[in-house]
C-alpha cells in the first residue's frame, strides 16, 4: 500500500469481520527512540494460539472467495522494509491486537497519508461499532473517540453525512496541529 | 480549530434535515473494502459518496462496507441496492465515477450500464 493509512483501514476491515465493537488504533511517533509504531487493537472473535501464528502466511485466512488474505503479510512486508515487523497478539473470545513498528526515519517509511479519510470512511460505514483513533508525536497527541462523540449526537446518527464530515475535519485539523510539533505527514 | 462542541451544532444541523427528509425506503450502497479494494482505491471512493450524499442532502442512503468477495479484477466495486429493483455491480469506479454513480442512480435511478460488471 503507498500511504500507511491504508494499512490501517485495512487491518481495520478485519476486526470489524471480527465482529468488534470496539476498535482502537494509536499511532506513536517516537522522536528519541525513533520509532513509528501502529497498534490496531479491537474485542472481536480472536483466534487460538495455533491460528495467530500462522496467520501472517498470505496463505492462510479466513476468506472463502479466494485462497489467500493478504492484509497482514503486506503491512509485515511494508514494516520489515523499514528495519520493523509487525506482531498479532490474539485470545479467543476476545480480540485480537496488531502491533507494528519500524524505524521512523527510514527512507522506505511509506507516508500516513489521508488519515482523516481512513477514520471518516470507517467510522461512516462499521455501521455500530466504535472507533478510538489516537496519534502521539512524543509528548503531543490527540483522540477521537465515537463513544464521545455519539453522547453530543443524540438521536442523530454517527453516519449522517454531516457528521462524517465534521469528523474528517476535526482529524484533519488535529493532522496538521500533529504535524507543526513534528508528526510525519 | 474544531471541537467537540461544534458537534452541538452538527446536531441540531442534521435533525432539521432528518425531519425534512421523505419517508423513502432506504438505499443502499456498498463498497467492497478487501485488501484488493483497498489497494485499487476504495477509500477514495466511498469518501467521494459521502461527499455527495452530503452534498445533495440524500439523508436516506446509507454505505456500508464489505470484504472481498473475489472480483478482485474489477475492483473497486460498488453494489447499489434499492428496494423493489434488482442489484447493480459496478466495477473500476473511481471518485469520479462514484459521483456520477450518486447522480445518476442513486438520485435519478438510470443504471449507468457501461460501469456494470457483466458476466458473473
Amino acid at each position: 500500500m503507498r500511504e500507511l493509512s491504508l494499512h490501517i483501514l485495512d487491518i481495520a476491515e478485519n476486526s470489524l469481520r471480527a465482529n468488534a465493537n470496539l476498535i482502537q488504533i494509536t499511532i506513536n511517533e517516537d522522536t528519541k527512540n525513533n520509532t513509528y509504531q501502529i497498534i490496531i487493537e479491537d474485542n472481536g472473535i480472536g483466534m487460538t494460539k495455533e491460528r495467530s501464528e500462522k496467520v501472517m502466511d498470505p496463505f492462510v485466512t479466513e476468506r472463502t472467495t479466494r485462497k489467500v488474505g493478504l492484509g497482514l503479510p503486506l503491512f509485515a512486508s511494508t514494516a520489515k522494509r523499514c528495519a520493523g515487523d509487525v506482531v498479532l497478539h490474539s485470545i479467543l473470545q476476545k480480540g485480537t491486537k496488531v502491533i507494528a513498528k519500524m524505524e521512523r526515519d527510514h527512507i522506505d517509511l511509506p507516508p500516513l497519508g489521508k488519515i482523516s479519510d481512513t477514520i471518516s470512511s470507517l467510522i461512516h460505514s462499521s455501521a455500530g461499532c466504535d472507533i478510538v483513533y489516537t496519534h502521539k508525536v512524543d509528548e503531543f497527541s490527540f483522540t477521537l473517540d465515537t463513544r464521545e462523540v455519539k453522547k453530543q449526537l443524540g438521536d442523530v446518527p454517527l453516519n449522517d453525512p454531516l457528521v462524517t464530515k465534521w469528523i474528517s475535519d476535526y482529524i484533519r485539523e488535529n493532522e496538521n496541529y500533529l504535524r507543526k510539533k513534528g508528526a510525519l505527514s | 480549530m474544531k471541537s467537540m462542541a461544534d458537534l452541538e451544532r452538527v446536531r441540531k444541523e442534521a435533525q432539521k434535515k432528518i425531519e425534512l427528509r421523505q419517508s423513502d425506503e432506504r438505499k443502499q450502497v456498498i463498497v467492497y473494502m478487501g485488501t484488493c479494494g483497498i489497494a485499487a482505491g476504495a477509500r477514495e471512493v466511498v469518501a467521494s459518496i459521502i461527499e455527495e450524499l452530503e452534498k445533495y442532502e440524500l439523508s436516506n442512503v446509507e454505505v456500508t462496507q464489505r470484504g472481498c468477495i473475489g472480483l478482485c479484477e474489477y475492483e473497486p466495486l460498488v453494489e447499489v441496492r434499492i428496494p423493489k429493483e434488482k442489484a447493480v455491480m459496478y466495477g473500476h469506479i473511481d471518485d469520479q465515477k462514484a459521483k456520477r454513480i450518486v447522480l445518476k442512480h442513486i438520485m435519478d435511478g438510470i443504471v449507468l450500464d457501461e460501469w456494470v460488471v457483466k458476466g458473473i
